[in-house]
């Protein structure tokens, strides 16, 4: 995945309908953290949560991204992305 | 799923060295291995190379032997690297002799990779704890901070408490004191006479004896652990104990916990390699594992530092392209790093009995199934715990409660049987001669 861009560089990318500015090559782990209250779905039990290991390995961030099951933290921000808090149901991908 | 489902196989490549994971131990092995002129195929989940230590993103300033290991990578055309990929099972096997085959997949697609030979360098990741509270959002892992800073979150201004063991801890406090963070407390748990046993031998390794003074700041505190994080919907505060007499509450935004390194071992353990004493990875002196024609090098075999991982990624690149002298060349440098290993280990072990003490009956374990302390604790094991709850069985497959249950019940994590990762429907059933689902 290419990421040659300047460092000042912003992207756009649109969190539940709302459009949110990200620093270019940030991750949509760290995007979902600038909109309020930056959470990434609710448990089997309803509990709020967001990121936890930050590395690919608790499935905590999975999200909606452009229509598909991605992990928060281990997916890069491009212009117009669309994202969204995942279901609560537990995760095999779409 | 139905066995009458019409679908199309999937597609098989092949390579003569397949890399899985590209920290430091994936990059040295592809750098060694290339001039051989084997066909080197090199996968990682992350969406660059690097690992965790050398995680690339807007919030960091790449370390020079991070870039020549990059640089050294694009240089050799017979080295593919395959980022945003992972292993999400094991493939047919190949119809010669070769290495296990296995599935892989990345956004766009699945396919089953075969090669002449395997090495796994799939790292390390976090012990991270149950303690009430910890399921809050604000409370992440210590490295988990700390990668999600280098990945572009903005901490400036916030406040931070960081609790746990281990140097990782000083680590994400520079990190996040860099990022404009107001680290308010490093609660180390190991007490003051370990630190100070562990920084008498650091002039062994001249390297970490350098960092360490960098990292030291008077928020730290030893002999101090978690014991609370408080909040309504997300974290408030945090509760923390002082050598066993005291408390304190700290008002904080986040909370960064991690209690050690727990070595990545799901694919090794699915491919039926040996495990040792550290629960790593058995290598042999060339990084074999137990399983012909698979190989293990890095924290995946025990964990140690990324200086460990390159000499270890380095000897399993030459031993994998034939040149043994190459490999014992390096053998002086592997002990010197096995040391300091040994010696983080000495200073930080996991405190299993204050550990166990933390999580109350309603303290949820499981955090993909939402499985709480109660329901587990009078279990007798992992068999008898997903008879009679859902633990382990969620989207994470035991990583995050699997390692908690080792040390909270003794129970030992079971090898995934068939799949790694959550995957497409269209992945698996294209596979549907190796996955039972």
């Amino acid at each position: 995945m290419s990421r040659q861009t300047e460092p000042s560089a912003m992207v756009t990318v649109v969190i539940a309908g709302v459009p949110v500015p990200v620093r270019a090559g940030s991750s949509v782990a760290a995007a979902l953290a600038k909109q309020h209250p930056g959470t990434t779905r609710r448990s089997v039990s309803g509990q709020l949560r967001a990121p936890l290991c930050g590395m690919g390995v608790c499935y905590e961030c999975r999200v909606i991204v452009d229509r598909r099951e991605r992990l928060a933290c281990q997916t890069v921000c491009t212009e117009g992305m669309q994202i969204s808090p995942s279901s609560a149901q537990p995760g095999v991908g779409t | 799923m139905s066995a009458h489902t019409t679908t199309v196989p999937l597609s098989t490549e092949r390579c003569d060295l397949l890399i899985i994971g590209a920290g430091p131990a994936g990059m040295a092995a592809a750098l060694a291995a290339a001039p051989s002129g084997m066909n080197v195929v090199l996968v990682d989940d992350n969406p660059a190379p690097g690992g965790q230590i050398w995680r690339d993103g807007p919030g960091v300033v790449l370390a020079p032997l991070a870039k020549q290991h990059r640089r050294g990578l694009t240089r050799h055309p017979n080295i593919t690297v395959l980022c945003g990929t992972r292993v999400v099972g094991l493939g047919d096997p190949a119809v010669d002799a070769g290495a296990p085959a296995l599935i892989l997949e990345n956004a766009e697609r699945g396919w089953t990779q075969q090669s002449s030979h395997l090495l796994l360098c799939t790292g390390a990741r976090e012990l991270l704890m149950p303690f009430p509270g910890w399921t809050l959002p604000g409370v992440t892992g210590a490295g988990g901070l700390q990668a999600l800073i280098k990945a572009g979150l903005e901490v400036r201004g916030q406040r931070i408490v960081i609790a746990g063991t281990g140097p990782l801890l000083l680590a994400a406090a520079s990190s996040a004191r860099k990022a404009g963070a107001h680290v308010l407390r490093v609660a180390e748990h190991a007490p003051w006479s370990a630190l100070a046993s562990f920084a008498a031998q650091l002039p062994r390794w001249p390297v970490k004896a350098l960092q360490a003074p960098t990292l030291l700041h008077h928020s730290l505190r030893a002999d101090a652990h978690v014991l609370e994080a408080l909040g309504d919907q997300q974290l408030e505060a945090v509760r923390l104990a002082r050598g066993g007499r005291s408390q304190e509450t700290i008002v904080c935004e986040r909370l960064a916990c991690g209690f050690g390194l727990v070595p990545n071992i799901h694919l090794g353990q699915m491919l039926g390699c040996q495990i040792n004493e550290g629960g790593g990875l058995q290598v042999d002196a060339h990084q074999n594992t137990s399983i012909s024609r698979v190989s293990a090098a890095g924290e995946c075999t025990g964990f140690g530092g990324s200086e460990r991982a390159l000499v270890q990624g380095a000897i399993a690149g030459h031993s994998a392209a034939g040149d043994a002298s190459a490999a014992r060349a390096l053998y002086p440098e592997h002990q010197h790093w096995q040391g300091f290993a040994q010696a983080l280990h000495r200073a930080f072990p996991v405190r299993t009995q204050t550990l166990a003490s933390l999580p109350q009956d309603d303290t949820l374990v499981c955090r993909c199934e939402d499985v709480p302390h109660g329901q587990l604790k009078g279990r007798s094991g992992w068999i008898d715990a997903k008879l009679h709850t859902r633990c382990g069985m969620g989207a994470c497959q035991g990583r995050i409660c699997g390692a908690a249950a080792q040390v909270l019940y003794g129970w030992t994590p079971q090898p995934a049987r068939h799949l790694l990762a959550p995957a497409r429907i269209a992945t698996l059933a294209g596979a549907s001669g190796s996955v039972d689902l």
